[in-house]
């Protein structure tokens, strides 16, 4: 496995949002069949680094390479042939709220190949079968629940049996029992199907459960990738913080939490201080 | 001082948005037509389906309401047309302005605000729910082009509606002014007919129905500018939504004084 090329390939990706860096440095490989999950706190870029993945935003600096192709050089045609062989499940599932169930999932068949009607139906039935929804075609989005519409949307995303396999958060807003399924239904589709599939999570448990390997990151750098057990058994520190909650920055003055919280009158109580050293 | 540099500094930014939503808009249109014409050829074709299910959304649901419309407007303008003219004795020219202002003006323009205010909003509606929904990502990461998937098919279908809706209104008004007055000029609605028909040029006509084209264009363009730049949740839809009924009917105003002074000058 270790021989083939990879599936995704990140090499020293600098990212901004205007003037601020976003993503600093990120190098990253994905090899095929592999489980890799990015993993971070709150606004440490993971959606951002999954949105340059997906193409979606132009990197400042650094190249991405998704299935041995470099998507910045690509022409929109070769792109548009890149993007059937690979599929996303967004975080909140993002299907089309016009469309049934059946026809948000035969979508891409029918806008990418030449199949016939009743081809496409099997096939839309099929993947409706691997996310446990048989019979739920007819249905509108909004008459799904949350873990439907997540299970729905993989169904979308394997529709053209892709290579390659994205999934945003795909446990956030749900209860255990279900992101517990969700983790299951991940670990069947690289099993029956074979593809490299990469997690954007902050669930430790669902890290845990379903990664082959883990890359961490924080304030937009890449503070370690290795396998479960190498990141588990990590001595560094923001490592361990990350894995047993902490916070980072814990609040030691009692004075000062307080001042921000009466912040409306301490601006006003300020106002005479600041005139005079104006002056 | 510093309040008037401060003000001239928030007008320099407002005008720089103006002039990057209008780039935004002409570069959608560009697009737009660029799929229709050659999407074929990239392998993403504009369904005909698509545009079907649009022009029937914009079309047919809207005739009740612009037939509505066209009557009043044809009873008024015959009503107002008599009652200004006979000041001066002339009510039998009244059919001369009340059939060039139908077709010239008042159809097109009634048809088009209404349009903007059905199909303009619903379509900024749309767009913006499917922006915040991540839908519009979804496409992308699909290979399918959202201009080409969302925009072209709304664009077409307006470019052939407008001038039909835009016809029909012609037909009832000039009816319903004509039954104004032969009633209260005790002509006949054959004579009356008669008069239309030598009064209107074909000139006439095309010139309300290409200004119909053209309203289409701007309130589908306006609708989609709106929606796709929806930002801050369902409120921001809300807001957007409300904005691209005001900047379309705006802009077909405009447009309309602005085609109107380069034609006929
Ligand atoms: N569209 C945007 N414009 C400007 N800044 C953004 C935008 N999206 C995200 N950011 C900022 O980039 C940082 C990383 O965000 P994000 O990638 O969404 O993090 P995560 O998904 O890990 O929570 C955050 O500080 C966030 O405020
Ligand atoms: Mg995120």
């Amino acid at each position: 496995m270790s021989n083939a090329p990879p599936s995704i390939e990140v090499i020293n990706l600098d990212t901004h949002y205007g003037d601020r860096q976003v993503l600093k440095n990120v190098s990253l490989s994905v090899n095929p069949g592999e489980i890799f999950v990015i993993m971070g706190g709150s606004g440490s870029g993971k959606t951002t680094l999954l949105n340059h993945l997906l193409g979606l935003l132009r990197p400042t600096s650094g190249t991405i390479r998704i299935l041995g192709k470099d998507i910045n050089t690509l022409s929109s045609l070769e792109m548009q042939d890149l993007r059937t062989r690979m599929g996303v499940a967004f975080q909140s599932g993002a299907l089309f709220s016009s469309m049934s169930v059946g026809d948000n999932i035969a979508l891409p068949l029918r806008e990418h190949t030449d199949l016939d009607e009743m081809t496409i139906g099997i096939v839309t039935r099929l993947k409706l079968e691997v996310v446990s929804l048989a019979g739920f075609e007819h249905l509108m989005p909004a008459e799904l629940s949350g873990g439907m519409i997540k299970r729905a949307a993989f169904a979308r995303a394997i529709v053209m049996d892709p290579k390659l396999l994205f999934c945003d958060e795909p446990s956030a807003g749900l209860d255990p029992v279900v992101a517990s399924s969700i983790d299951d239904l991940i670990l069947r589709l690289r099993d029956a199907m074979g593809m490299s599939i990469v997690v954007v999570t902050h669930d430790l448990d669902s890290t845990f459960k379903i990664a082959d390997r883990i890359c961490v990151l924080d304030k937009g750098e890449v503070l370690a990738l290795d396998t479960v057990d190498a990141i588990r058994n990590s001595p560094n520190e923001r490592i361990q913080n990350l894995l047993n909650r902490r916070t980072e920055e814990a609040e030691v003055d009692p004075d000062a939490y307080l001042r921000r919280l009466l912040g409306e009158k301490e601006k006003h109580a300020n106002q005479p201080t600041q005139g005079r050293t104006g002056l | 001082m510093k309040d008037a540099l401060n003000w001239l500094e928030r007008l320099g930014r407002k005008a720089a948005a103006g002039v990057a939503e209008f780039g935004f808009a002409a570069t959608l249109f560009g697009q737009a037509v660029y799929w229709l014409v050659l999407g074929r050829w990239r392998r993403q074709p504009v369904r005909m389906p698509s545009v079907a299910a649009q022009a029937m959304d914009i079309g047919i649901a809207a005739l009740p309401i612009i037939t509505v419309l066209s009557t009043t407007i044809g009873l008024m303008l015959a009503i107002q047309g008599i009652y200004t003219l006979k000041t001066f004795g002339a009510e039998s020219r009244v059919t001369l302005g009340v059939a060039l202002s139908i077709v010239r003006e008042f159809s097109p323009l009634i048809t088009g605000i209404l349009v903007a205010g059905r199909s303009g909003s619903a379509l900024a509606a749309r767009l913006g729910t499917m922006r915040i929904n991540q839908e519009i990502d979804a496409l992308s990461v699909m290979g399918i082009n959202p201009v080409r998937f969302l925009v072209a098919p709304p664009l077409m279908a307006m470019m052939i509606l407008m001038p039909l809706l835009t016809l029909w209104a012609d037909l009832v008004g000039l009816f319903a002014a004509g039954l104004y007055i032969a009633i209260e000029l005790q002509g006949s609605l054959a004579a009356y007919a008669d008069e239309v028909v030598s009064i209107l040029k074909l000139n006439d006509l095309l010139h309300g129905l290409a200004k119909a084209a053209i309203f289409g264009v701007l309130v589908t363009i306006v609708g989609v500018v709106n929606g796709a730049s929806v930002s801050g949740g369902a409120e921001g839809v809300g807001r957007m939504t409300t904005r691209s009924v005001v900047h379309a009917i705006s802009a077909i105003v405009i447009t309309d004084m602005i085609f109107v002074f380069l034609v006929t000058r």
